[in-house]
């Protein structure tokens, strides 16, 4: 099973680190990172396995969520079928 | 690996468009229920219905989590009680089961206190129809429908005239409530059997036993996706309009499918519906502006809506294994911000809304009228709302509300999803005799249309 997480804010040192650690952390592995800087904003998508999740997977979620808004970020962590049926045919 | 721009254009969708899954609706069958005995059939209703839907609302959560999509109701449709109370009698107990139910499970609304009489009453169908104010006042969270008429059966003209009688009664005994009651309340022509949208919820009798219906939204997402094309001609429109809700349907279908996996209980359908709430940026009225309107209401109304309304069935319809309910744009006048504004600054009628029900999903839908709206001038609103629907072959449906103690130019405010809606003048002149005739009218041609 995958996920994405996407980070949506103001660019800053040590986004893509505080990220990854927490997906470390849970044993949760990145599979594909790609990012982008769209004037000042910080957009980054990351595709995650979290089959191997130590934790439960809305936990998971809430944990990144609410480090995103200690940094200040937007972070949404998403079941990556979601856009598989959106935007694929 | 997933494109960026698409992941972020859905988290866009969401957090700024509104985007969001509109209910899962949860229906049940409880003819299995039935009893000569009402206390013992009510025993049969409630404990199927909480063995049913018990993990329907933390499902239902569950799933909002996982796919990082908000499902805003949660419900339950039901057979239409007229028949389950048929054996036993006493309705409002009925009534009171299913509001039991809902406090029970946390759905936020249960509908089907309703009866199916497009051509005759059956034995249990007047005791019901007529014990609704009652049923209405006395529950919070149970909605009632009624189906007066078909394109095959014609019109129940003595339905017609007993449902205004019954609507004007619901608003006065709810009076002190923002005469909640009638709000609770639908008047059908050709009503769906698997609409997951309340108030006209039911589960017919040729579904599943127990089944999984969904209701997607998003004009907001519709609106934001032709803003980004100012200068596109219709056709281009059109074509925008069904790409957006072929991806709004997806994700309903996806839901849908998960929540029917996880429930163990079948998918039933999509119902890919435009439903807006009064949130700032989520009105069908805005839509029709961002296409060229000054005000919803204006001459061009009719056209762009029926546009749109074809639109998002084409888009849909590719997009999910299973569509059905009331599928289109929904026009409901106090849950649309839009909608409001064009009635406040004089840009739209009751007359225009009429007319703009020919084309769209639904009906006459949230709209405040007088308080002293005599019963049979509401009656003469569900004929004149019925016909379009049966000679057109479509669902129509009435929800009006008459704002007992208000006239023209107030506001009876209901609140979250429900908004407020300005009360809205209708004809002064009498069809008094019209309605008093009763009888029927016959089932109209199917060939011959011109």
């Amino acid at each position: 099973m995958r996920a994405v997480v996407a980070v949506i804010g103001k660019d800053t040192v040590g986004i893509l680190a505080k990220v990854s650690g927490i997906c470390a952390e849970h044993k949760a592995n990145v599979m594909d990172v790609t990012q982008t800087i769209m004037q000042d904003l910080f957009a980054m998508t990351m595709l995650i396995e979290i089959s191997g999740l130590t934790i439960d997977y809305i936990d998971f979620a809430d944990k990144l969520v609410k480090a995103g808004n200690e940094m200040g970020l937007q972070i949404h962590v998403m079941h990556e079928d979601i856009f598989n049926s959106m935007h694929k045919i | 690996m997933l494109n960026t721009g698409d992941i972020l254009e859905t988290i866009k969708m969401i957090q700024e468009e509104n985007l969001d899954i509109r209910t899962i609706t949860m229906g049940i069958s409880l003819l299995d229920c039935i009893d000569g005995d009402a206390n013992r059939a009510c025993g049969k209703v409630y404990e199927k219905m909480m063995r049913k839907a018990e993990n329907l609302v933390k499902t239902g959560e569950e799933i909002e989590k996982q796919y990082g999509i908000p499902i805003i109701n949660k419900r339950i449709s039901v057979t239409p009680i007229a028949m389950v109370s048929a054996a036993s009698g006493d309705p409002v107990k009925y009534a009171k089961t299913l509001q039991k139910v809902a406090e029970g499970t946390g759905v936020n609304y249960i509908g089907g206190y309703s009866a199916l009489v497009h051509k005759g009453f059956s034995a249990g169908d007047k005791e019901l129809i007529e014990s609704i104010p009652e049923a209405l006042a006395e529950t919070a969270n149970v909605c009632s429908s009624v189906n007066i008429g078909s394109t095959k059966a014609g019109i129940n003209m003595d339905a017609v005239a007993l449902m205004g009688n019954i609507i004007r009664q619901a608003s006065e005994k709810t009076k002190d409530d923002h005469c909640f009651g009638a709000a609770k309340i639908v008047v059908f022509c050709n009503a769906p059997e698997d609409n997951p949208f309340m108030a006209g919820a039911f589960h017919g009798v040729g579904e599943y036993d127990c089944e999984i219906n969904v209701g997607v939204s998003g004009p907001g997402v519709v609106r934001a996706a032709l803003a980004k094309h100012p200068d596109a001609n219709i056709s281009e429109i059109a074509d925008v309009i069904k790409k957006t809700a072929f991806k709004i349907t997806r994700m309903g279908q996806l839901v849908g499918t998960e929540a029917s996996k996880r429930l163990g209980v079948p998918f039933g359908i999509v119902d890919l519906s435009l439903a807006p709430t009064p949130a700032v940026g989520d009105s069908v009225a805005h839509i029709l502006e961002e296409i060229g309107l000054e005000s919803c209401g204006a001459h061009g109304t009719t056209a762009c809506l029926a546009m749109l309304n074809d639109a998002v069935k084409k888009g849909g319809v590719m997009a999910s294994s299973h569509v059905g309910g009331l599928s289109g744009a929904f026009i409901p006048v106090s849950e649309d911000a839009g909608m409001i504004d064009a009635v406040n600054r004089g840009s739209l009628s009751l007359e225009k809304l009429e007319a703009m029900t020919a084309v769209c999903s639904v009906g006459l839908d949230m709209i405040v009228i007088p308080g002293d709206t005599p019963a049979d001038t509401i009656s003469a609103i569900i004929a004149d709302e019925a016909a379009i629907g049966m000679v057109n072959s479509k669902t129509t449906a009435v929800r009006v509300i008459p704002a007992i103690g208000m006239k023209e130019g107030e506001t009876l405010e209901f609140g979250g999803l429900f908004g407020s809606g300005p009360v809205m003048p209708v004809s002064k002149f009498s069809s008094s005799k019209f309605i008093s005739r009763g009888g029927r009218i016959p089932a109209p041609l199917q060939s011959l249309k011109n």
